[in-house]
Parts: C-alpha cells; sequence; structure tokens
C-alpha cells in the first residue's frame, strides 16, 4: 500500500494506463508542459512526449471530437475537460458522436474514450468552476458515467474507465484532489472491484444514505454523529452513476426500509430522484419512509461565499434521516407536515 | 501556397479554377492543368459514367421516398462532380468523412444500392462498414464530421499511415464552431486532412450570403490553410483541384481547403419546398452550368462518347437503381427486441434489465395472441 492524495492517485493511474497500452493518450488544455491546472497530468509530457501527451486548442468541441476521430483510428483518447462548467461547448460531440457512433454503426465503431472532468464545488472558485453535470450525462444512452471517492477507486477506476470499449465520463472531485489515501498500485485490472459495483462503505441498521463523489466523507460524517443518537447509518458509495448497481442499492434498502439519497447538484430531474424512483419500483413494500433527497438547491451554483448554504452538509443529511426515522426535524419543529414541501 | 484567386469579395462570385466551360470547352488553368496531364479519355468516359450513375440513382432515391418506400430523401442533383471528381481521387485507403448529401462518394467508395437506401427508409441508422470502405456513416449534425476527420488526420500522423482525411460539408457548415475548430486544429498540427465544402448556395432556404459576406475559400486564409476556389461542376478541375490538395496534404504540408462553387438543383430534402424561397431564373441558370452535359459536350467534340456509349451507362445504371428499389422494397424490419441492441460495447445492467422487460411484455403479447388462435380454433369447432 502507498499513501498518495486523490490527485496523485489519478496521475498513477494515467501513467499506468499509457504505460500498458500505447494507444492510449491524453488531450487537453494545459495538460502538457503544465501538467494540467490541477497537475494531473504531471510528468506525463516528459515520459511519454508530444505525440501521446496533447496541449490543444481552447476548444472542448474541438477537443473531443478530435477524440472521437483518433478512437475512429484505433486510439484510446483520454481527455480532460478544465472544469466542470467547460464541458457544455463540448456537449453535442458527447451526445450526437461520442454516445450514439455505436449504436447508429451498429456495434462496428467503438467510442473508447475517457472525459475526465474535474468536477463540484466547496472550493471557493469562481463562477463555472465548481458544477455538478453529471445528470445530463447520467440521461443520455451511450455514455457510462462514474465518480470516484478515494485514492485506491481514484486510481483503479481510471485504469477501468481508460480500458472499457464504451465511452466513460469521469467525474473526479476538485474538493478531494489533496486528501490522501491508501492506494495498492499493484492491483491487478482483472482482480478489482468492476467499476460499475457500487461498495457499501459503512453497514448500518436503520437508515441507507446513498451518494458519490466528495458527498462519500460528508456521508460518512453524519453517519459517525448520529451514532451518538443510536442510529445505523449505513452509507452507499455509488461510484457509477450510469449504471446504477441497483442490487447493491436495493438489498440495502430492504434491510434498513429507510433511504436517504444525498449530492451536491440540485434535486429536480437528478440523480437522486431516479435512483428513489428505481427503489420505490424494487423496494416499495420494504420502506417504512417516504424516501427522501439532501441535494443542492435548484439554483445556478452560487458565489463562493455563499456555497456553504448550497452544498449539503452533514446537518442536513441528518435532518432527513430524522424525518425518516421520524423524529423530530426541522419540518415538524417549525409546525409544517413536509406534504407540501 | 495557393492564394484566393478572386478579385470579387462576395461569397456568390462565380469566379472559381476551371478546367472545362459549360459549353464543354477545354480551358487552361496554370494551377490544375499538371495534376490532370496523365487524364484521358478512358478516365473522362469513367467519371461521365459515375457521374450518370448518381444522378440516375438520386433520381431514383426521390421517386422512391415520393412513392412511400423511403421516409426521406436529400438529393445530390448538380453536385456530382464535386462528390464524384474528389472521391475518384482518393486512395482507397484514404478516409472519407461525408455529410448526408454526399450520395456520389457512398458510391464510389463502394457502398451498395441497399446502403442508398436502407437508412432513408428508416430501417437503419448506417449500412456499410465505414473500416470496408474508409468511409464514415454520413453525418447529419451539421459539420460535426470535421473534427472527426481531423482526428484521424491527427491518428495518422501518430501511426505513420501516409492516408489522409477528407471532411466533406457544405456553405452552411462553414457558419458552426466545429468547423471552424477543426481548421484551427488541423492548421495548429499539420493535419493531413482535406475540407471539401460543397458551396451548393443554400442551406435549406438561407442562401449563403447568410452564412460569410466573403468567398468561403478566403477564409481559409485565416486559419495558415491553402486553400482553392473551383468551379464544382467541373469534374476535370475538381479531380486536378483533388489530387493537389492529397498530395499536398500526404506530403505533410498540412491541411488544404477546397471550396467547391455548384449549386443545390433540388430541393433541400423531400420535405422541402424550394419554390417558396428561390427563383426559376437562378435555377435555369444554373441549369445551364450541369456537370454532365458540359462534360458529355466535350467528350463529343473530341469523340470520345457516343449514343452508344451513352445508352450503355443508361442501362447499367437501371441495373443498379433495379437494386436500390428491389432492396427498398424486400427490406424486412428488425426485430422488436433488436431496438435494444448496441447502445454500449460492453454488458451494462441498465440495458439488461429494460431488455428482460421488454423481452417478458413481448412474450406476454404472443402469448395473448396465441391464446386468442385458441379461442377462434374452438369457437370455430
Amino acid at each position: 500500500m502507498t499513501t498518495l492524495t486523490m490527485g496523485k492517485a489519478l496521475t498513477a493511474g494515467l501513467h499506468r494506463a499509457m504505460a500498458d497500452d500505447a494507444q492510449v493518450l491524453v488531450m487537453g488544455e494545459d495538460i502538457g508542459r503544465l501538467g494540467g491546472v490541477f497537475r494531473i497530468t504531471d510528468g506525463l509530457l516528459d515520459e511519454f512526449g508530444p505525440a501521446r501527451v496533447i496541449d490543444t486548442p481552447l476548444a472542448e468541441s474541438g477537443i473531443v471530437g478530435t477524440a472521437v476521430g483518433l478512437a475512429m483510428r484505433g486510439f484510446r483518447p483520454v481527455v480532460e475537460i478544465q472544469f466542470d462548467g467547460f464541458v457544455y461547448p463540448a456537449f453535442d460531440q458527447i451526445v450526437c458522436q461520442v454516445a450514439k457512433l455505436h449504436y447508429r454503426t451498429r456495434g462496428r465503431v467503438t467510442m473508447p474514450l475517457t472525459i475526465r472532468i474535474p468536477w463540484a464545488g466547496g472550493v471557493g472558485a469562481a463562477e463555472h468552476h465548481s458544477e455538478s453535470p453529471e445528470a445530463y450525462f447520467v440521461h443520455t444512452a451511450g455514455l457510462r458515467v462514474v465518480a470516484v471517492s478515494n485514492s485506491q477507486d481514484a486510481y483503479m477506476m481510471l485504469r477501468q474507465a481508460i480500458a472499457s470499449d464504451d465511452p466513460v465520463v469521469f467525474f473526479e472531485p476538485k474538493r478531494l484532489y489533496h486528501t490522501k489515501g491508501e492506494v495498492d498500485l499493484d492491483l491487478d485490472i482483472a482482480d478489482a472491484a468492476p467499476m460499475g459495483l457500487a461498495r457499501v462503505v459503512r453497514e448500518g441498521t436503520d437508515v441507507t444514505v446513498v451518494t458519490y463523489g466528495a458527498q462519500v466523507t460528508t456521508a460518512m460524517d453524519a453517519a459517525v454523529a448520529a451514532e451518538d443518537d443510536g442510529i445505523s447509518i449505513e452509507v452507499i458509495d455509488l461510484r457509477a452513476l450510469s449504471p446504477v448497481d441497483y442490487r447493491t442499492v436495493a438489498a440495502s434498502v430492504r434491510k434498513t426500509g429507510r433511504v436517504v439519497v444525498t449530492h451536491e447538484a440540485g434535486g429536480e430531474a437528478g440523480v437522486g430522484a431516479e435512483i428513489i424512483a428505481s427503489v420505490t419500483e424494487q423496494c416499495f413494500h420494504y420502506l417504512e419512509a417516504p424516501p427522501l433527497r439532501v441535494t443542492g438547491h435548484d439554483i445556478p451554483y452560487p458565489p463562493a461565499k455563499l456555497e456553504k448554504q448550497h452544498l449539503p452538509d452533514l446537518d442536513r443529511i441528518l435532518d432527513a434521516v430524522d424525518r425518516v426515522m421520524d423524529r423530530p426535524h426541522s419540518l415538524s419543529v417549525s409546525g409544517l407536515t413536509g406534504v407540501e414541501l | 501556397m495557393y492564394t484566393l484567386t478572386t478579385r470579387d469579395t462576395t461569397t456568390t462570385s462565380d469566379e472559381a479554377a476551371r478546367l472545362l466551360t459549360p459549353e464543354g470547352h477545354r480551358v487552361s488553368d496554370p494551377r490544375l492543368d499538371p495534376w490532370v496531364a496523365d487524364v484521358g479519355a478512358d478516365v473522362l468516359r469513367g467519371l461521365y459514367r459515375d457521374m450518370a450513375i448518381v444522378r440516375r440513382m438520386d433520381a431514383e432515391g426521390v421517386a422512391l421516398q415520393r412513392q412511400g418506400h423511403l421516409g426521406l430523401w436529400a438529393p445530390a442533383q448538380g453536385q456530382e462532380a464535386i462528390q464524384v471528381g474528389t472521391a475518384r481521387a482518393c486512395r482507397p485507403d484514404d478516409f472519407l468523412f461525408p455529410s448526408y448529401r454526399e450520395l456520389g462518394v457512398t458510391i464510389v467508395r463502394g457502398g451498395t444500392p441497399a446502403d442508398l437506401v436502407l437508412s432513408w427508409r428508416g430501417e437503419v441508422h448506417s449500412t456499410y462498414d465505414p473500416y470496408e470502405l474508409h468511409l464514415a456513416t454520413p453525418q447529419i449534425i451539421i459539420g460535426a464530421q470535421s473534427l472527426h476527420a481531423v482526428g484521424y488526420a491527427m491518428g495518422i500522423q501518430r501511426d505513420g499511415g501516409g492516408q489522409v482525411a477528407v471532411a466533406y460539408f457544405g456553405d452552411g457548415a462553414t457558419s458552426q464552431g466545429d468547423v471552424n475548430e477543426a481548421m484551427v486544429f488541423a492548421s495548429s498540427f499539420g493535419a493531413p486532412v482535406v475540407f471539401v465544402c460543397s458551396n451548393n448556395h443554400w442551406a435549406i432556404s438561407e442562401p449563403v450570403t447568410v452564412q460569410s459576406r466573403f468567398p468561403i475559400a478566403g477564409r481559409a486564409q485565416g486559419f495558415g490553410i491553402p486553400s482553392l476556389r473551383v468551379d464544382g461542376n467541373d469534374v476535370l478541375a475538381c479531380t486536378a483541384a483533388m489530387r493537389w490538395a492529397l498530395d499536398h496534404a500526404r506530403r505533410g504540408e498540412g491541411p488544404v481547403f477546397l471550396e467547391a462553387v455548384t449549386y443545390r438543383m433540388g430541393p433541400h430534402t423531400t420535405s422541402d419546398d424550394p419554390t417558396r424561397y428561390r427563383n426559376a431564373e437562378e435555377l435555369e441558370k444554373w441549369r445551364a452550368r450541369d456537370p454532365l452535359t458540359r462534360l458529355e459536350a466535350y467528350l463529343r467534340n473530341t469523340g470520345d462518347i457516343d449514343d452508344d456509349i451513352l445508352a450503355d451507362i443508361a442501362r447499367e445504371a437501371d441495373v443498379l437503381t433495379g437494386r436500390m428499389r428491389e432492396a427498398a422494397l424486400t427490406a424486412v424490419t428488425r426485430p422488436a427486441i433488436e431496438v435494444l441492441d448496441d447502445v454500449y460495447a460492453e454488458p451494462h445492467s441498465g440495458i439488461d434489465r429494460q431488455r428482460a422487460r421488454f423481452s417478458a411484455y413481448l412474450d406476454s403479447l404472443d402469448a395473448d395472441a396465441d391464446a386468442d388462435a385458441d379461442d377462434a380454433a374452438e369457437v370455430a369447432r
């Protein structure tokens, strides 16, 4: 085991994938000499040269569109979108081309692209630098979508995403780039848990809290805090947002009978909405309380000084836990039933 | 480097490099002549044959749509010279990225009559194997394929294939960000790609002046890409220009941009009504510049084509259109469950779940039908 920050674990994963397969190349803005604005591609230019580490013009549609052509030529491009809020110019190429080419050509053309996106908030950034656009990609058939929450997954899931013959949108919570964790650098890709499997990161019996990305840390903190009140929370890290591993989620909900989903993105037509709809379909007769979402507000991402009011924190998660446990909670204390809210 | 030849800085200028006049006279152009010095009567007859077949199959596509056998058709009438001339100039292993109107490119690259109709009929999104024909699936999103061609060309630079990628698009596409980004990437990386812009003067109802107030070939200069404005209804000039462009790219000199000036004689698609936005005089002006009659006049003057040869070509075209019609009329729609096929390359739990549900639903319909049949048999007894 080696202790690495998530950022360094991602670098190690990229390095390993490039060393293992000469068809893998990385491309994006400032990823060469600078090593990327987050330094995730640090050292790759020196090691693998400019033919495989490509500093591109500042045009996201151009980056993804040329990656499509490179994939058609047999390469495995790993694209870096500099920030979450910069992915939209590439949206057409991702949705209309990357996602659809395999279906369009009845399997003759594969799109083994990995689209890395430094993602989400909590770092006090400028506008367009803290967004959570995952639901757009989850909604798009033909893409796989994953979000990592720790160094080990960052290292291994990036390798798995690159090895996948399907396009993968790979979300990296920038809030965790400097968080350290243990990484098994020698783990064989064949022995690792598949990229699509969710993980129960903490077992519990009363409430299932489903989340992903940096929110996993917040949910774990909430679970520890709830212990003091004698509430046992099971925390599930989804890892894959598309497709979701409903087997793991449903097994947990059948056990606890209560479910709370939390994410930074707004709730409307979001990942949490989909998970709760599916869990309700699959586990209706096991539910002891209405499933709840704890999400960002349905607002444009707020200015940095207000982002704490937007991001669902430990207390907001615990408030929802109280609600599904039928304990006093914010709405009952306020005299509101919650039915109309 | 070639420079723009026109002195007239309006988009609708007729000035373009030419080797055959609309009346069929061979004229000299010092830039183009060397590239077709070896082109004799056989090659010209072959180009005529290709164009005649494209025109006949295109007309059949329109007819099949009018008769209800196809959902839609995007006619290429008037644009045969660009499509045939440029595609014939390519090596078999060059990779071409067409738009939906490049019917002639598909035919030249070896697409079958069935390939032309099954997607317009709505049976499949695409037919042929792109890697077999070295031809991407026709692109419907305007200009998106230009980036794919550049990326493919960047791949050629990396594995040393010696091929060239070719991006086809129209005048409307030149307003798209993707085409402009494609030119930036191609120029910055010196990618071996040829941009072939068919300026057919109309993007559905919008004249080319809405897309550009300057000859489109002139834009390439600003990207550092050599360009040429060529008469798109002159198959010999299109051949010469494309040979020059391919040679330039293949030698590692970077991208080239060709603007082939032509005219969309038909509607945008069979759903369009061009009488609402353009006049008959314009159409007649361009009919007089037709690419087929021009080459036929030239070959008759030189004694290299006659009625017998034309009749042979017509018979050959009839056989091919017969196969198109047969493919459309005998098409068998795929089984319902196949709607879920090929979304992903690897197993996917979401698709598996939907397949299981839809399969059960389809089976229940079969079971209902069987039960109904049993009831009917019972009543009959």
